[in-house]
């Protein structure tokens, strides 16, 4: 079943960078491009999936993460970020979402969309 | 010893905490261009701001771009990517890939500059943030553009004088012919403050059993 994706980065070349490596993952998936954090909670009602990158202007993407949460507990949501510290990586994981590291590698996003492709059909009745 | 001082071993600590940040840029760089990027050895430096624009424009053009963030946390300062300008268009096009035309290279010019200086900065942060066992925020990137001095702020704020602490390392794209800098800048109050830290480093590594250092 193809899933949609929600896609949450204010630089128009990382969303370009996820779409691209989506295609080559999951061709037949949706992609919903937002670049903030009020644009993504319009949205979300849409979506299966959450990729959201950390450093946004206004509110940043943990605590959009906070926010999701707040209506989906279970939608697999990953943080997308360069900044590695764990501080933040830490933080992702108690709001329990992923982590995936920038630069963006078509390895690191499908082994995240083949955990949340799991986790949705389990959850499925 | 003064606090704008640093001794050799603090100093030979800052450089080996500077590479392994550069050493994750460098890695990141490598990804988005797919291409092997060269690294020289890391150089830490107390100067003076305008001495510190000087030695970025040894070798370059004057025209310079960079992309540029703000850190603030247990120290302070920014962190610059930075490259002749000229060169900026052939950087775009080595990360966005050569099917793109000119007109669209130009179009992505600002947003892939800056979405680059963001994961190369960002990775070299955070890695020193996670060495130093500390947490660091930093602000979104922003491009300049200009000389040494308007890069390092030299001018505007009359402080061209004010000693600051200069770490840079230069990189290479072999195949594509673009090099240029990494620079963290950082004002003395903050070097007092990196100074504890980084002799909380140096501890820990004395407190390891012997073999494991290195």
């Amino acid at each position: 079943m193809p899933y949609k994706v929600l896609v949450v980065d204010d630089s128009k070349l990382a969303r370009m960078v996820m779409a691209s490596a989506l295609r080559r993952i999951r061709p037949e998936w949706i992609l919903i491009e937002t670049s903030n954090a009020d644009e993504a909670l319009a949205a979300v009602d849409t979506a299966d999936i959450a990729l959201i990158d950390f450093n946004m202007p206004g509110t940043d993407g943990l605590e959009l993460v906070a926010r999701i949460r707040n209506t989906y507990p279970a939608m697999p949501v990953a943080v997308v970020s360069a900044n590695v510290q764990n501080e933040i990586i830490g933080r992702a994981r108690e709001l329990n979402a992923g982590f995936i590291p920038k630069p963006l590698t078509d390895e690191s996003l499908a082994a995240f969309l083949s955990g949340a492709t799991l986790r949705m059909k389990k959850a499925a009745p | 010893m003064n606090a704008d001082e640093l001794t050799d071993i603090e100093q030979d600590a800052l450089a080996e905490i500077a590479n392994m940040g550069v050493s994750r840029a460098a890695n990141s760089l490598r990804q988005m261009v797919g291409e092997q990027v060269l690294l020289s050895v890391p150089a830490v430096k107390i100067v003076t701001r305008r001495a510190a624009s000087k030695l970025v424009e040894r070798n370059n053009a004057k025209k310079l771009v960079a992309v540029q963030q703000s850190f603030e946390g247990p120290f302070a300062g920014r962190a610059l990517l930075i490259f002749p300008e000229a060169q900026s268009l052939e950087l775009v096009r080595s990360i966005v890939g050569d099917e793109h035309s000119l007109e669209d290279v130009i179009d992505l010019e600002q947003e892939a500059l800056a979405e680059t200086g963001n994961i190369i900065l960002n990775g070299c942060l955070a890695t020193i943030a996670n060495v130093l066992h500390r947490t660091m925020r930093m602000s979104l990137p922003s491009i300049v553009r200009g000389d040494g001095a308007t890069l390092f702020e030299v001018d505007q704020t009359s402080s061209g004088g004010q000693f600051v602490l200069f770490l840079y390392i230069d990189f290479n794209i072999k195949k594509r012919n673009v090099h240029g800098f990494i620079a963290l800048l950082m004002d003395l109050p903050s070097i007092a403050a990196l100074k504890d830290i980084v002799n909380d480093f140096i501890r820990g590594i004395e407190k390891q059993p012997s073999g494991h250092v290195g």
